[in-house]
């Protein structure tokens, strides 16, 4: 018995030193901390458990039997964040480069079996350089089988990826299936083909930070949701982010207490919308001065700026915040925005978070490029996002709401629940200019006739009262009491019961 | 008494005047034009009339609009405020014309002292003392050693067409006084094509200091004591205060019958202020005299405790001052900051933009101080390019000016202002200046103390201290409510807020503080700082500002989350902080410094504005100290240069095009 214990401190000491320490300092002056280390940050201090520590790659070919070290390559387990349960695996550079083998594969999917089945996130640490070479097809079947998992579990349990190292080939389409990926600066890249295969083919020369790197998909590509500037910050901030997130779609997200009373008013917000209409201001503001304590995590910060998503909490409750930004593009709805915030919307539905949508959007953006890019196609994903949610949905309309991106916009139509304006709006097919040019198409020539119409359109539709006197709008609010207004409509909603008719799945256009 | 005034002005001041119109139970009108038309001046008066566009030629200076605003509203007389018209002899005279009162001076007296020459004449005539020169063009050697002999040295020679300190030459001796006259004529003829120069006294470590002075129509002249204004940056006055710390009894009284004389000598009515310069060895000397009410009154309203805009419209309406001079009180010290929308730590570029957030402190923890804030402005107002940039001013009074100046230092420390640049760390490191607080200023005190502008304050010692620890309890109450989240796992371990907690604050640089929050009944105990910190604060998670006891001391910090990591301010330094576990900071110990990108190959807009013109166009190449483009912001243009040879690869911006601030303008190879 003593030996045997004694065994297995040895060998808990070997695993623990994953590749070495020649490969750990070497992991360190990349300016990256090893998969244990990560896990350490990550989760509250001694909750980790730690799974398959013992697990080693059954590969006999190219001398690999001859190479072997418990864990192979990734580190999984359980533990907790703030006392929440979490299922990780850390994938470890130092072993074979975090190269994924048959076993690796095993251990991430066994995980993630019980994560589903218990009801709890799934955080991945990737740090790998691919597949396992050495096991061939052994490694691919390694990765299917992680992307069936990752299927599985979507809209089951929060799948959050952290890559932290490189990602790249058919590795990338494991993180691409989860709900987020997030990626630290300069140490992390994402691609499906290198640099060196892209000189070969395309002639391009790319560096691998500039084709996958934590600013190009936070910023071009919208692959990533955030960029970290280190793997602490990126570790601290993932705690905080699985603090908004419930366990699972069988849950309701968390609560919080908070000091902030729902009855605050803030009397700035009154001055918030310019008189002049063509005037941007800050949407952002809006949502800081709405939400708990001013905490909002904002996802996709850096991507299609003209629509605002992310988290905060109202009353401690979580809530899904989507906001045209009338400070890029004027707030228009274009495809990337559309599909930024189409697939936000999507995971508030999933995991039963309600959204709070702050609309001033003048329309979708017109041009070649958005036609030729198919924005039909990805205007609708949006507007079948917001149709097919059935969690609570309040809306409030700050300014402009015209055409069909006010329908789109969590309109009353579309199962708005509750839908207030502020004074300020106006809901219309158009704005007036535009509108008195098409009815009056025949009095161009006259400037005074036409500012005449334009005038009287402004009067009859540049406002909320139309809208409200149909019943599309609920009430027409004072902008200073919004929290309270919101926080009361999600109050009324807390137990709402909706439900799609049956069916296998949607068929959203993809 | 008037029933109705209508105020022709805007901000601070229009805010100020009809907060004492609605003690004495007068009706106001304001006006505005349209930049202002949600302005908070607007909404304090009774009445508000539009008079046109933003910009000030074509709304606030035109008297025909403000003349018609009056009629319209039944007002009786107008308070020009200080600025726009209110020391424009002809606005006085339409208003006479119209039958309206001017709440200000005479024609007469605003004629005569709004001209530099005749008003020295009159000063000389009054037996007011003004600098010692010769007025006239001076071009031989011998009559320039012969003029400096007389005035007695040391003398400034200065050209006639002066400006910018351009032809201008100190001189201590006849040597001197022959070199300068040479070499003040030749800069002045290619500097201003005309090489007249004359010479006057050179006052040394001149002082600004001012004497506010109030007339009725019955006769009765007073002095209300003096204001010091030596402070000043570029010719803007930045810190008053009253008294002044340089004065004494005998100076001041006869700086005060000096001034009376002078507004006597001009039959002087309503409000005005008499300038002087005063050197070293207490020698004043008369410089100007304002014919209105001056931004810095309120410092002397605090010392005496006059109304000094109720008394403009009582003499306006022709009652006598009820009070002699024997009256008029010199209680204790007041001191007045004006905070600017303005960046210091980019020479003092105006800053505009909305006031995301806009708090003022309340009042001191020192019973025997007081706080008032002049402010035309509330959270959500614009700051806008057209006018100026003050956004208030901030005066506290006290027993003594030491207590003066700790209870501005606290207020400046609970003045919270978001969304634009502001200059109250540097105000505050004005405070902080041990010659500021010995009294010992000049007016060349900021471009003596502040020689290569402003850095920021280094943070040091219990500043320091202070913030670190506020940190750590922040970062403790933080851990706290997310301990108590929904959702936990049976038997899991989370953070446990009443028990001792170390936590290890890391600043710029991976420098890393290691401190010990302890809960005590309420407050904090932090440990392992140069010495232990009791810390009690009220403020709630999410709080912006944090008022706080340190060991029963109040101090109010500033804090400002960013991600994961905290920035807190106070006593006018700042500090970017990321408080972690013992464990993680370890970790973070080996996260790489990462160099800042560097910007050094664009040219970014050094603030909001619009690009005016672009002088250089892709693939030229420019030389250091060319022109390269105008942005426009507050009214002013502002030309960029380049800084060194390069040649221009990308432009960024086109003219008409909005910028934010550090926006990318220019790309250089």
């Amino acid at each position: 018995m003593q030996d045997i214990l004694q065994r297995l401190e040895e060998m808990r000491d070997q695993a623990a030193i994953g590749g070495g320490q020649r490969r750990i300092e070497a992991q360190h002056a990349k300016g990256k901390l090893t998969a244990r280390e990560r896990l350490q940050i990550l989760l509250d201090e001694g909750s980790f458990e730690e799974w398959d520590m013992f697990v080693e790659h059954r590969c006999i070919d190219f001398g690999m039997e001859q190479q072997k070290v418990s864990g192979d390559g990734v580190v999984t387990g359980h533990g907790t964040i703030n006392g929440r349960l979490v299922f990780v695996f850390s994938q470890d550079f130092t072993v074979f480069g975090g190269s994924l083998s048959e076993a690796h594969a095993e251990k991430i999917c066994k995980i993630m079996d019980k994560a589903i089945q218990v009801g709890a996130p799934v955080i991945g640490l990737n740090d790998s350089g691919g597949a396992r070479i050495q096991e061939g097809v052994a490694s691919l079947a390694g990765y299917a089988e992680v992307f069936q998992r990752n299927v599985l579990a979507s809209g089951v349990v929060p799948q959050i990826s952290m890559i932290m190292g490189p990602c790249a080939g058919g590795a990338v389409y494991s993180p691409a299936m989860t709900d987020y990926i997030f990626m630290v600066k300069d140490s992390s890249y994402m691609f499906v083909t290198g640099p060196d295969v892209v000189k070969t083919v395309t002639h391009e020369t790319v560096t691998a930070e500039a084709l996958g790197g934590a600013i190009t998909h936070t910023t071009k590509s919208g692959v990533a949701d955030l960029a970290f500037e280190n793997d602490v910050e990126a570790l601290l901030e993932l705690r905080r982010f699985v603090d908004f997130l419930p366990a699972s779609n069988r849950e309701a997200p968390p609560w919080r207490p908070t000091d902030d009373p729902a009855t605050r008013e803030d009397l700035s917000l009154d001055t918030l919308v310019p008189p002049d209409a063509t005037k941007p201001y800050d949407m952002k503001e809006l949502i800081e001065k709405v939400v708990d304590d001013g905490d909002f995590f904002e996802i996709q910060p850096a991507y299609a700026g003209n629509i605002i998503t992310g988290f905060g909490r109202m009353e401690g409750n979580t809530v899904g915040f989507v906001a045209n930004q009338p400070m890029v593009l004027a707030g228009c709805l274009d495809i990337a925005s559309s599909i930024k915030a189409a697939r936000f919307v999507r995971f508030c539905d999933c995991f039963n978070i309600p959204i709070v949508t702050f609309v001033d959007v003048p329309g979708f953006l017109p041009g070649t490029s958005q036609e030729f890019n198919g924005i039909i196609k990805h205007g609708a994903k949006l507007l079948f996002a917001y149709a097919e949610a059935t969690v609570p949905k309040v809306t409030v309309i700050t300014r402009k709401a015209y055409g069909g991106a006010y329908d789109v916009m969590a309109s009353k139509h579309l199962r708005g629940d509750v839908n207030y304006a502020w004074p300020t709006a106006e809901i219309a097919v158009m704005g007036p200019k535009g509108a008195v040019e098409i009815i009056f198409r025949g009095d161009i020539g006259d400037a005074e006739k036409i500012a005449a119409r334009t005038e009287e359109y402004r009067q009859k539709f540049a406002n909320p009262f139309v809208a409200a006197s149909r019943g599309f709008i609920d009430d027409v609010i004072k902008p200073h009491g919004t929290r309270r207004r919101v926080c009361k409509a999600l109050n009324m909603l807390r137990d709402k019961q909706l439900e799609n008719p049956w069916k296998k799945h949607d068929n959203l256009p993809l | 008494m008037f029933k109705k005034i209508l105020i022709a002005n805007r901000g601070e001041i229009a805010c100020r005047i009809i907060k004492t119109c609605k003690r004495l139970g007068i009706q106001t009108v304001a006006v505005y034009s349209d930049a202002d038309a949600a302005a908070l001046h607007v909404q304090q008066a009774d009445e508000a009339v539009a008079i046109g566009p933003a910009a000030a030629a074509e709304s606030y200076l035109v008297m025909d609009k403000i003349i018609a605003a009056a009629k319209e509203t039944g007002a009786e007389a107008i308070h020009p405020g200080f600025g726009f018209l209110s020391e424009n002899a002809r606005f006085v005279e339409a208003l006479d014309a119209a039958g309206l009162v001017f709440i200000g001076p005479p024609v007469k007296a605003i004629g005569a002292m709004g001209d530099k020459i005749t008003s020295k004449k009159l000063a000389a005539e009054a037996k007011v003392s003004t600098v010692p020169g010769h007025p006239d063009a001076i071009d031989d050697e011998a009559e320039a050693v012969k003029v400096a002999g007389e005035i007695g040295y040391p003398v400034m020679i200065k050209a006639s067409a002066g400006g910018g300190g351009k032809g201008m030459r100190i001189a201590r001796s006849e040597a001197e006084v022959k070199d300068g006259l040479r070499s003040a004529r030749n800069e002045a003829r290619s500097s201003f094509g005309d090489e007249r120069v004359f010479i006057e006294k050179f006052i040394e470590e001149p002082r600004h200091i001012e004497i506010q002075v109030l007339a009725d129509t019955h006769g009765n002249t007073l002095y209300l004591h003096e204001r010091e204004c030596s402070i000043q940056r570029r010719h803007q006055k930045v810190v008053e205060e009253a008294p002044s710390p340089f004065l004494d009894a005998e100076t001041r009284a006869a700086m005060g019958a000096q001034a009376v004389a002078l507004a006597e000598a001009v039959d002087y009515v309503s409000a005005g202020t008499v300038e002087f310069i005063v050197d070293k060895d207490k020698n004043f000397y008369f410089l100007e005299m304002n014919t209105r009410i001056q931004v810095e009154h309120p410092v002397t309203e605090m010392i005496t405790g006059l109304d000094l805009i109720e008394w403009m419209i009582r003499i306006a309406a022709g009652e006598k001052l009820s009070f002699g001079q024997k009256d008029v009180k010199l209680d204790g010290w007041a001191v007045e900051t004006r905070v600017y929308a303005e960046d210091p730590l980019r020479d003092f570029m105006p800053s505009i933009g909305r006031l995301v957030r806009y708090r003022t402190p309340g009042s001191p923890e020192d019973a025997s101080a007081t706080v008032r804030i002049d402010s035309g402005v509330e959270e959500g107002s614009e700051i806008s390019m057209f006018y100026d940039p003050m956004i208030a001013k901030l005066v506290t009074h006290a027993p003594d000016r030491e207590k003066a100046i700790a209870a501005m230092q606290a207020a400046l420390d609970a003045y919270c202002i978001r969304g634009i640049n502001h200059n109250i760390a540097f105000l505050n490191a004005v405070m902080a200046n041990p010659r500021f607080r010995e009294g010992n200023m000049s007016t060349n005190f900021i471009a003596e103390e502040f020689p290569d502008g402003f850095q920021g304050s280094e943070v040091t010692g219990e500043t320091l201290d202070i913030l670190i620890a506020v940190a750590a309890i922040l970062e403790q109450q933080r851990s706290a409510r997310a301990a108590l989240i929904s959702g936990q796992m049976d038997g899991g371990v989370v953070f446990d807020p009443t028990k001792p907690a170390d936590w290890v604050v890391m600043l710029a640089g991976q420098e890393a503080h290691p401190r010990t929050v302890t809960p005590e009944d309420g407050a904090f105990r932090v440990t392992g700082g140069a010495k232990g910190l009791l810390i009690e604060t009220s403020a709630q998670l999410g709080d912006i500002v944090l008022p706080c006891f340190i060991d029963s001391r109040p101090v109010t910090v500033q804090v400002d989350r960013r991600g994961p990591a905290l920035r807190l301010g106070y006593n006018g330094a700042d500090i970017e902080a990321l408080v972690l576990t013992p464990l993680a900071a370890k970790l973070a110990q080996r996260m790489p410094v990462k160099e800042p990108p560097d910007l050094s190959r664009f040219l970014l807009s050094p603030m909001p504005g619009l690009l005016m013109s672009l002088k250089v166009e892709e693939g030229q190449a420019v030389k250091a100290g060319e022109e390269l483009a105008v942005v426009e912001a507050m009214k002013m243009e502002n030309v960029l240069r380049a800084e060194r040879d390069g040649t221009v690869v990308k432009v960024h911006a086109g003219p008409g095009e909005s910028l934010a601030v550090d926006q990318a303008i220019l790309e250089f190879e």
